[in-house]
């Protein structure tokens, strides 16, 4: 009797030590063997990452700014970043999923979401601002690594009704040390589930460097140990990024399986507006990273392509000024209110008692609205 | 007639949804081939194929999280949980993602899966197989949860809990899955969110559900040898709680008894006396009392016997639902020496 029906093993290949680079920090094409047999995404595809990425970053100076004003409850910055959410989520097909966390916004802007839907969420008017069905993206998720098996879930259901539905999961250094990433990129695995999940390493979890995080040889050697396909790329070269997640999300695809990229990164801000990073990091170490920019990196090579000139690069960033302008806007009003809507989307229909505590809720609002305390008219 | 078992109930629900809708889908550990630990699963796959019916990961948490995205895709996900305690891991996501989706996206992703998960003690397993963890699920807003005590009720209401589109915590007695009953299937027994009078007394109200049903009717026919009259009421939804149902119930008999298998402390048992001493409170006369599991962690089975709330514990509990014994030496203070009429005068 049989016990088992397992497919054969394959031997994977271990990722390289060294991080893949297309573009190196000058702006220049790198050579083999840094380049692993990829190869730099053609010139239309390349602008396209640097108009992302500088509208990505305009948006995130400006969502940082709204934070300092106390506009918002709070802002995540991830500049220094933009090569992995905008290389990553412009490979990404029509139909595909996009699985982000709280520090992502960017990433949602290049997928097309109305910026201000996107920071509904950090500032504080509700959960989620924009409807994930409709962009195909997740809510942000705050519990770490807790979306990754969401993903898989949803690929295969695609799959099963026919769909070749695939999923990008965006996740930190930090978020690898937890269970759920573990279970994720297990399931992905067994059900060979279309999902690439990149690992943006920022070299810190709030205030814990890596080192104390993981003592793996990179982060893509997991990948190995559930018998998936792990990349090592350079996390502030957009066309590594985007060449790799392409690729990884084309195998995934056509039945690959899943895979895990490991982007090596930096996060040159704050982890929060209220975080203090001079306790417990080098802002030497962040200068260092500031020089290895990702907008710099592929400016000077589109540059030197003379593919990209003076004019395109204003137009840029007009673009990205009239987007922030117009988050300034739209921020600039206060908040609607509803508090109704606290009880309308706890149940698909309130039940007596929400609805005993929402009229409670409607009367202490209307003594608000008419300017009294908390105990007015009593 | 037929003969079902609450466990065979259960199956054949499963096994008419799987029928009815095709976006059915019911996995977890060893519900494959095995047909489940407790054989809920028994057929399902080698009747419906691996894409219906399968075994997954041993992992609690990708289990939920992947049913996440599978209701998110248009599945309805019915996951088991193999145990109440290995069920754990899956808290985060049944707390943070599962009760929360619904609200977090104003209503545009809802999440219609259940995750079943056998409950309570009474079976003679070792640790970690006796747990009773609904007080957990029922604390979250968003969460169904629901427990049936009964093969018909099995039946209907895991039926519903797949429909609804809500996500439902099932919990099943596991001690009761083997407890047969006359009847024929399919059958729609009250809607899931009503508690049902499971027998009708004028002198007392007991307050059971999911396992300790069968306790308090045990119970209830002993009283009646004695000449005393408890109407037994079956909660079957613990959130969302039709107190509506037990308050009545309360108002007719003016004393109120909760029994549950589970930690008394912060139990469910704490939320239904603080209710029906809101809402009852000039009808009660006694203090409304529990039976329930000692606050320590679940016996080994040699000593589950006095963990377990049985009739004899109701009963002597139903001796103290006077005003004049209802005093707690020790708990209260000095022994008021006044009557009742003299109280407040």
């Amino acid at each position: 009797m049989t016990t088992s029906d397992a497919p054969p093993v394959a031997a994977l290949p271990l990722p390289s030590l060294e991080p893949l680079r297309l573009i190196d920090d000058d702006g220049c094409r790198t050579a083999q063997p840094h380049r692993a047999g990829f190869d730099l995404p053609d010139t239309e595809t390349l602008r396209m990452l640097l108009r992302a990425m500088v509208v990505g970053r305009r948006f995130d100076s400006q969502a940082a700014a709204l934070a300092k004003q106390g506009r918002l409850a709070v802002y995540p910055s991830s500049r220094g970043q933009e090569a992995c959410q905008v290389g990553g989520v412009l490979a990404l097909a029509e139909q595909d999923w996009l699985f982000p966390t709280y520090r992502d916004s960017v990433a949602l802007t290049a997928r097309g979401v109305d910026p201000v839907e996107v920071l509904t969420l950090l500032r504080g008017d509700w959960h989620c601002g924009y409807d994930p069905k409709a962009y195909r993206c997740a809510p942000q998720c705050t519990p770490l690594a807790t979306n990754a098996s969401h993903a898989v879930g949803l690929t295969y259901a695609a799959r099963r009704k026919g769909s070749d539905t695939a999923a990008l999961v965006l996740m930190g250094d930090g978020a690898t040390s937890e269970g759920d990433a573990h279970e994720a990129y297990n399931f992905a695995a067994v059900w060979n589930t279309p999902v690439v999940f990149l690992i943006q390493n920022n070299e810190w979890a709030i205030s814990v460097p890596l080192h104390k995080q993981s003592a793996a040889p990179t982060l893509a050697h997991k990948a190995v140990g559930y018998g998936m396909r792990g990349y090592h790329v350079d996390g502030n070269d957009a066309a590594a990024v985007h060449a790799v997640v392409a690729r990884a999300l084309a195998e995934a695809r056509s039945g690959g399986g899943p895979a895990l990229i490991e982007a090596r990164t930096y996060r040159t801000e704050p982890h929060t507006n209220s975080d203090d990073p001079t306790r417990y990091r080098d802002e030497a170490e962040a200068d260092r990273w500031r020089r290895r920019d990702p907008l710099a990196r592929l400016e000077a090579l589109l540059r030197s392509d003379d593919a990209v000139d003076d004019a395109q690069l204003a137009e840029y960033a007009s673009r990205a000024e009239r987007l922030a302008e117009s988050v300034r806007t739209r921020l600039a009003h206060e908040p609607h209110r509803s508090t109704d809507e606290l009880f309308s989307h706890v149940y698909a229909e309130p039940t007596p008692a929400l609805r005993r505590q929402r009229a409670g809720v409607r009367e202490a609002a209307a003594r608000a609205e008419r300017g009294g305390a908390s105990n007015g008219g009593r | 007639m037929a003969g079902y078992t609450l466990g065979g109930a259960l199956n054949r629900a499963l096994r008419d949804a799987l029928a009815a809708d095709p976006d059915v889908v019911v996995y977890g550990e060893d519900v494959g081939r095995l047909g489940g630990v407790f054989r809920v699963t028994d057929g399902l796959g080698a009747e419906f194929g691996e894409d219906r019916c399968f075994d997954s990961p041993l992992a609690e948490s990708g289990i939920a999280g992947t049913a996440v995205g599978m209701a998110m895709y248009g599945r309805r996900p019915v996951v088991e949980m193999q145990f109440d305690a290995f069920a754990y891991p899956a808290f985060q996501q049944v707390v943070s993602h599962v009760a929360k989706m619904r609200n977090r996206t104003r209503g545009r992703v809802e999440l219609p899966l259940v995750i079943r998960i056998p409950y309570g003690g009474g079976i003679g397993a070792v640790e970690h197989h006796g747990d009773s963890s609904e007080a957990y699920y029922a604390h979250t807003p968003g969460l169904r949860v629901v427990t049936p005590a009964t093969a018909s009720d099995g039946y209907s209401l895991l039926r519903e809990a797949v429909e609804s589109p809500d996500p439902v915590v099932f919990l099943e007695p596991k001690r009761r899955y083997w407890a047969r009953a006359e009847l024929d299937l399919p059958v729609r027994t009250a809607p899931m969110d009503r508690a049902v009078v499971r027998r009708p007394g004028a002198d007392l109200t007991v307050i059971a559900y999911g396992p300790t049903v069968d306790t308090a009717l045990a119970a209830a026919e002993a009283l009646a040898e004695e000449g005393r009259e408890a109407e037994v009421v079956d909660l079957r939804s613990l959130s969302p709680l039709d107190d509506e149902t037990v308050a009545a119930s309360v108002r007719r008999t003016g004393r109120a008894l909760v029994v549950h298998e589970a930690h008394e402390f912060g139990g469910f048992g704490a939320e239904i006396a603080a209710r029906m001493t809101e809402r009852c409170f000039h009808h009660l006369e006694a203090p409304v009392l529990r039976v329930c599991g000692l606050d320590v962690p679940y016996p080994p089975p040699h000593l589950e016997e006095f963990h377990l709330p049985s009739a004899d514990r109701i009963l002597d509990a139903v001796d103290r639902l006077q005003w004049e014994s209802s005093w707690v030496p020790g708990a209260s203070g000095p022994r008021p020496e006044a009557s009742r009429t003299e109280v407040g005068a």
